[in-house]
């Protein structure tokens, strides 16, 4: 582990906008503050966005860099920062500031547990389409910045579509804010949409406005089991041309079944799985969606005709009541995943729909020639978490997950989709390429990081092209 | 204008793609606000070459540089406010791509909104966002303006359809940002460059999702004694989580105005009517319908007439998409505001909006996207008359100050452009503007492209600048 170290006079500001129990410096406390192997010199927990605003202010006077953290659940995401003096802990900030039911609409600090929100939002019957996983720690804010996406996107598409408006404190610690708190609104530029995914390279979520939806008076859902990989995507790329709108449909590939009957997922879903739900050796096309058995009735008519029943080797139905143990096992496979090996490396591809089959295809290709173990779960809307599960650290299988990585970069590029590393051991991420190859887009994403960060001290360096 | 200028144009476009003459430029001087600005010359780009060529010459020549679309925008945003050349992309109308397996279309920026739709509705698919102006404005131009329409309230505004551009910064350097494929990785700067208001870029290219079409659509016609009983019932069918895929208000004299011009059988002696609209699939349209028509019942809904086939139904539509045409044959000008309220406020925001008709003297229509919250009052006035041409901007502003006190926006889908651009500093600190600045700084370093748009002056912070019509010549109505 490597930490910097910071001047007393720093402390004595930072005890001064916080108050000196708010500021910690001590190994133990800033070793749960780790990025990669990296610590900071303190780590700070301001209760209000003036005193963020007044911290960012500090720290662009002293050129010291932050990170800005939540629960702390998805910061290996990118790269280890360049320089981590302070980490800005954002739990204090964890009220709901206005929140109208009968509008649908909600106002919120980026501290907030998600769970506690959806706590807030149940009591009217409404809720936040962000299904994420690591939900039971997951803060509000931690949520957008890491851009971490959802199985709900199917039907309620992603953060973008329903985040009204956002505060923020930038770089040069000024406060500003963009969008609003109503549902339509052009009034100025979106930079609320720049900060989504940004892992806080732009700014400090301090505040977010959010279109919140009532939650569906029935929910339902099924899985259906393939022999193959291929059939699975078949059945669920001709199920896309139907005016069918289900809420979330993923595929799982055989391993799954392994995973979720892990000691691993047993601590994010206690239920255990129905018999028959995933099983080994078979892919798994897993559908949710609203509505009554008049509805149920017709999404099976239509899996009849988008499939050949030859292909189906088992089909199980739910409803809202034993719908959880799947759903929280679906939500929670990236965490599964990383708790299934010691060296667990995650790569997202996307993809036009149609182009899965050959994306996925390389995937496998390359993991088995490389002899190593994996799992795979997609989106249909062309999204593919691909987990590389070696069995240990060793630079042999640095090499090999290397060799898959490079390898399935390659195939998708082709495919004219992105390739990226969301999760891997913090060693291997300069030799990954986490970000997938260089963008010819880059130098705008360099001229908007200068004008929210001119000095370069929010998480420098995690971002795309070490942003 | 420097007659250089005009001759590299000439020689670059050829003479047929570029108007000059005063009486050429008239045309182009109008948008469907009230604002009024000349460009200096008009050129139709073909190709990205040509705009990139355009943007060349724009620099060396140091001139100001517009685009526009088919010129339907209500804020001035495709205006020249300052001269200069104003790049018109209604020859650079191709669909170049239609991939309708992965729901996806790439298109020339002026490429005709309803043209696209046209084009995928043998798939099944349509561009959901649906301007009233959808059969006349461009691609290109809801991109820019970031356009909405009824059906948005389900489907989402423009921003929501785009994943990639291919543009021209004022720099004059080619970008290519997003991608066809979901998450391409890096910061938004689709999610930016939409809605920027012609401000960072011209766009020559869009790659948009396409969206199946509903397999069943209903269409009520809910008729009201009084205006309250329908803003109520637009507020409890929010309230109770119903979302319709269009939930417009038309007042009972905006629809007197309408019947007379349309003919869409429209009752002539109630206070309000809603048109809504449900989709989905066969299963359960019949029961939403049902439910949003029982929530009109318990507002004392006089009557809910449901269109009984697709005739009825484009009827019904075309009543709310022509009714600012209708209103325009009734006064030389109005002036329509955009702002927008949690729909908890509509009630008491539509009460207060013609309270503040009453004390102004003038009559107000209520014709909006109720169901987003998204309002538009019509203000009828004689543009000529000086006196009244202020009144009816003290009025307006009257009424957004009031949508920003109930917690609102100055504007839901028309933009800021040069109309609301004062009217920015209510709704962000001067400090919140200077970040805004400082991104289209970033991309439009002289300011050269789009000057003077969305961002007030410095110094004239909150001085009127929309001027009185000429005596001769007020614009015809547009649709909205």
């Amino acid at each position: 582990m490597t930490s910097s170290a910071i001047s007393p006079n720093v402390t004595t500001r930072l005890n001064e906008i916080v108050g000196a129990a708010n500021v910690a410096s001590d190994f133990a406390q800033l070793a749960t503050y780790e990025i990669d192997r990296k610590l900071p010199a303190a780590a700070v927990r301001p209760a209000t966005s003036e005193e963020v605003a007044e911290i960012v202010k500090f720290a662009a006077a002293e050129k010291l860099a932050l990170v800005p953290t939540g629960a702390r659940t998805k910061l290996g995401i990118g790269y280890a920062p360049t320089r981590y003096d302070l980490a800005l802990d954002m739990t204090r900030l964890n009220k709901v500031i206005a929140y109208d039911p009968g509008d649908l609409t909600l106002s919120v600090e980026a501290g907030i547990p998600l769970a506690k929100l959806a706590q807030v939002l149940a009591e009217h019957r409404q809720f936040l389409p962000l299904a994420l996983p690591f939900s039971a720690h997951t803060t509000v804010g931690g949520a957008i910045a890491s851009g971490v996406d959802s199985p709900l996107r199917q039907f309620y598409g992603t953060a973008r579509d329903f985040l009204l408006g956002m505060e923020f404190v930038t770089g040069e610690g000024i406060s500003a804010k963009s969008g609003g708190r109503v549902v339509k609104n052009v009034a100025g530029y979106d930079i609320h949409k720049l900060m989504i995914g940004a892992l806080g390279t732009l700014g400090v979520i301090t505040r977010l406005n959010f279109k919140t939806f009532p939650t569906p008076l029935e929910r339902r859902g099924y899985v259906a089991r393939f022999l193959s990989a291929e059939h699975a995507l078949d059945s669920c790329h001709r199920f896309a041309q139907s005016p069918l709108t289900p809420l979330s449909m993923e595929i799982f590939s055989p391993q799954a079944a392994d995973l979720f009957a892990s000691p691993a997922a047993q601590r994010v879903a206690e239920t255990p799985l129905p018999k028959h739900t995933f099983e080994t050796g078979e892919w798994t096309v897993a559908v949710t969606y609203a509505g009554n058995e008049k509805v149920m009735a017709r999404f099976m008519a239509e899996l009849g005709h988008s499939t050949n029943p030859i292909n189906i080797r088992g089909l199980t139905l739910f409803t809202e009541e034993t719908l959880p143990p799947a759903w929280n096992r679906q939500r929670e496979f990236i965490p599964i995943a990383l708790a299934s090996s010691p060296a667990t490396t995650i790569v997202k591809m996307s993809v036009l729909p149609t182009r899965m089959k050959d994306a996925l295809a390389a995937a496998r290709q390359a993991a088995e020639t490389n002899d190593l173990r994996w799992a795979a779960m997609a989106r249909a809307l062309g999204i593919i978490y691909f987990a590389i599960l070696p069995s240990d650290h060793t630079d042999q299988h640095r090499q090999r997950v290397a060799n898959v990585t490079s390898a399935m970069q390659q195939a998708c590029a082709k495919l004219a989709g992105h390739t990226t590393i969301p999760w891997c051991p913090a060693e291997w991420k300069s030799a990954l390429q986490v970000w997938g190859p260089p963008r010819q887009d880059f130098p705008q994403m360099q001229k908007v990081k200068a004008v929210f960060d001119p000095q370069n001290i929010l998480s420098p360096g995690r971002f795309v092209g070490g942003i | 204008m420097d007659s250089q200028l005009l001759r590299d144009l000439k020689s670059l476009l050829g003479p047929e793609a570029v108007l000059h003459r005063p009486e050429e430029l008239m045309l182009y001087e109008y948008d469907g606000s009230v604002e009024i600005a000349r460009p200096n010359c008009v050129v139709f780009p073909r190709t990205t070459a040509d705009v990139l060529a355009i943007v060349k010459l724009a620099n060396q020549y140091q001139t100001p540089l517009v685009g526009r679309g088919a010129g339907t925008g209500l804020s001035g945003g495709a205006l020249a406010r300052k001269g200069g050349i104003l790049t018109v992309f209604s020859r650079m109308n191709r669909i170049l791509e239609i991939d309708i397996e992965n729901h996806r279309a790439t298109v020339q920026p002026g490429v005709v909104n309803s043209d696209l739709s046209a084009a995928v509705a043998h798939a099944g698919l349509h561009f959901a966002p649906d301007p009233s102006s959808q059969k006349a404005c461009t691609i290109g131009g809801n991109v820019s303006e970031n356009s909405g329409g009824p059906h948005t309230l389900a489907y989402g505004v423009t921003t929501n359809h785009v994943l990639a551009l291919e543009a021209i910064l004022p720099t004059g350097e080619l970008i290519r940002i997003g991608s066809s494929a979901l998450d391409s990785p890096g910061y938004d700067l689709p999610g930016l460059f939409v809605g920027s208001e012609g401000t960072l870029a011209l766009i020559t290219e869009i790659t948009v999702k396409l969206t199946r079409l509903p397999e069943a659509v209903k269409t009520l016609l809910a008729i009201f004694e009084t205006l309250d009983d329908a803003t109520e019932t637009v507020a409890d069918i929010t309230a109770r989580g119903i979302t319709p895929a269009a939930c417009e208000l038309l007042d009972g004299w905006t629809l007197r105005a309408v019947e007379a011009y349309v003919h869409a059988g429209f009752p002539l002696d109630c206070g309000a009517v809603l048109l809504l609209e449900v989709d989905g699939i066969a299963e359960t349209v019949q029961s939403h319908a049902e439910e949003v028509a029982d929530v009109c019942r318990a507002h004392h809904a006089r009557e809910v007439r449901v269109a009984r086939d697709a005739r009825e139904r484009d009827l019904l539509w075309k009543g709310r998409k022509n009714a600012f045409g209708a209103v325009g044959r009734l006064s030389p000008t109005y002036y329509v505001q955009d702002g927008v309220i949690p729909r908890t406020k509509l009630p008491a925001t539509i009460r207060r909006i013609n309270e503040i008709g009453v004390k102004y003297g003038f009559q107000i229509g209520n014709i909006f996207h109720a169901g987003d919250g998204n309002l538009h009052p019509l203000i009828l006035f004689d543009a000529r008359d000086e006196s009244q041409f202020r009144r009816v901007v003290a009025a307006s502003d009257e009424i957004i100050q009031y949508c920003i006190a109930m917690g609102g926006s100055i504007t839901g889908e028309h933009g800021v452009g040069m109309e609301k651009d004062r009217l920015m500093p209510l709704l962000f600190t001067e400090a919140e503007l200077d970040v805004m600045r400082r991104v289209r700084d970033a991309f439009n370093p002289q300011g050269l492209l789009n000057p003077e748009k969305i961002f007030p002056s410095k110094k004239g912070c909150g001085e009127i600048h929309v001027r009185p019509l000429p005596l001769a010549g007020a614009p015809s109505a547009p649709s909205v």
